[in-house]
């Protein structure tokens, strides 16, 4: 059973006051996958995950998740699911500890809180109360919330909004280590960056439609894209040539110019490149 | 069964946890009928009649107020910012039964309420002179009426949290409407000296059947002539206050709301 898909969604469809928030999407997740939805603020990515993950009704289309249809969800399918929500849940005037040993009493078979604790590097703050965290050690805490139930797939909703840089990076190691113990993700962002550092396959949403569905390397075809192949000339004028071979023209102009060819590079599409093509183009592209 | 109580308890004792460590609400909540029965006991000293002081009287309808504040005021304010943090769809989340978030709130308002009128007891005993009631039937009255009365404010208090839009909202919502509960439910003044139609009114909520209720337990019988119905009409305090928590529950059931509106 484990070749099951952890998520299969079909034509799902979900309107607001009869505008299109969720288009039509189709969806496969593979179990032990990272797979990340990519768009633009406003695109349906969480709709989308708040359907799979059985906060909102879908108006049409065909679900399920770990083989059970979110709507009609029981506590058993809740166990097996981790989520970490776009916005976080305070707790106030209790501790780091107090709150993560709470949640881990709400399953069946939880992993030692404290050892989460350190996991999401909160090992420092345990006994420090949660509104005196720094936005990113909230994030922590949210995540050491999605994970104590011990999740076989965990939705984790733009996890780094809002964070600076180093810290975000910072947070990324986190999540490999997760994925490194083998759980599922689906991970929603608007970060380019973060759906290239993080996932196996990315979907690009766009208009509440999927626009494409490839590993990071061949979004949008990048991989068999013509390449931009830039060189100077002897006399120290920029050129540059597209070409499905590039190869062959690196190799014409190195023995052209004998040996060394000044100021070369070989570039393909980016993923910005391809992603802002597919968000631009309505999601059709 | 046994998961079941041991949820209810852990979050009951989370709740009370979290009531402790905020001290505005610790503060207000615990010293508020006091500094009311302060207030009230100098103002006036005179008594009510038949040797029986305003103080006996008013201790009533601040018991009652007391666990209104807990029960009804406290949950209506506290569930709406709950909910807008995003603490009640995190729980959503969670296998837990939607059932232990209630339970874990009423065991909070119990304990609460059970420290706050015994505050309240003592203080008035020691300070103003009250006379706790010497029978044991009237020590019965006292906790069922105490009781069904909380619970009836807990069930509505739970139910109401679903009219306030958001947690900033909640207190000017709810405020007025257990203020001007407390007026024309004879928490301030004697009941039978309000006009007749606003008794009428307030005898559709449940704080005038609790009110009435505790003046069974702490005034003498022979004042039960004064009441409305000219006796203390206990069968029918029962009666109102239960059907409350029917009424309390049914909307819970149907309005509770466990994410903000802006959030779908």
């Amino acid at each position: 059973m484990d070749d099951e898909p952890a998520i299969v969604a079909r034509n799902l469809r979900k309107s607001y006051g009869g505008v299109a928030a969720v288009d039509g999407v189709d969806l496969t997740v593979r179990r032990g996958e990272v797979f990340a939805l990519l768009g633009p603020n406003g695109a349906g990515k969480t709709t989308t995950v708040e359907i799979l993950e059985g906060y909102r009704r879908r108006d049409a289309g065909e679900v399920s998740v770990l083989g059970t249809d979110p709507a009609r969800a029981d506590a058993a399918w809740r166990a097996r699911i981790g989520i970490v929500l776009q916005s976080t849940g305070e707790f106030e005037d209790l501790t780091v500890r107090e709150v993560v040993h709470h949640f881990a009493g709400f399953y069946p078979a939880p992993y030692p809180p404290d050892d989460v604790i350190a996991q999401v590097g909160l090992a420092g703050k345990a006994n420090a109360r949660t509104h005196g965290l720094s936005g990113g050690q909230r994030r922590r805490l949210d995540v050491a919330l999605g994970i104590i139930g011990r999740p076989e797939l965990l939705f984790l909703d733009e996890p780094t909004t809002g964070f600076d840089p180093e810290a975000r990076v910072e947070f990324w190691d986190l999540i490999r280590g997760l994925i490194a113990l083998g759980t599922t993700i689906v991970l929603t962002t608007h970060y380019l960056d973060e759906a290239e550092a993080l996932a196996d396959r990315i979907a690009v949403i766009a208009g509440g439609r999927v626009a494409a569905v490839a590993s990071p390397a061949d979004l949008g075809g990048r991989r068999n894209a013509p390449a931009t192949v830039a060189w100077r000339s002897p006399e120290g004028e920029p050129r540059s040539e597209q070409t499905a071979t590039p190869t062959a023209l690196v190799a014409e102009l190195s023995a052209r110019l004998g040996g060394e060819i000044p100021g070369l590079t070989v570039t393909r599409p980016t993923l910005e490149d391809v992603y802002l093509t597919m968000i631009g183009s309505g999601g059709r592209a | 069964m046994t998961a079941a109580t041991t949820l209810a308890r852990r979050q009951g004792a989370l709740e009370i946890k979290q009531f402790l460590r905020s001290r505005e609400s610790v503060v207000f909540t615990m010293a508020f009928p006091v500094i009311m029965i302060f207030i009230f006991a100098s103002i006036f000293k005179g008594d009510i009649g038949g040797g029986v002081r305003f103080t006996q009287y008013f201790v009533t309808g601040m018991i009652a107020t007391g666990l209104l504040s807990v029960g009804f005021q406290s949950l209506a304010i506290q569930i709406p910012i709950e909910r807008d943090r995003g603490v009640l769809k995190r729980l959503r989340g969670t296998p837990v039964p939607k059932w232990v978030y209630f339970a874990g709130k009423t065991v909070m308002v119990l304990a609460i309420g059970v420290a706050e009128t015994a505050l309240l007891l003592a203080v008035a005993a020691l300070f103003f002179d009250l006379t706790l009631p010497r029978t044991a039937d009237r020590w019965v009255t006292f906790a069922w009426v105490s009781v069904l009365g909380i619970t009836a404010c807990t069930l509505c208090g739970i139910a109401f949290s679903s009219v306030a839009r958001t947690g900033r909202g909640a207190s000017a919502v709810v405020t007025p409407v257990a203020l001007v509960l407390q007026f024309i439910s004879g928490v301030f003044f004697v009941f039978t000296d309000l006009p007749g139609w606003m008794q009428q009114v307030a005898a559709l909520f449940p704080l005038k059947w609790m009110c009435q209720g505790l003046r069974a337990v702490f005034l003498p019988d022979s004042f039960a002539g004064l009441e409305p119905g000219g006796s203390w009409e206990l069968g029918k305090v029962a009666m109102v206050l239960g059907a409350w928590c029917v009424i309390g529950l049914v909307l819970c059931l149907t309005t509770f709301r466990w994410t903000s509106r802006r959030d779908g």
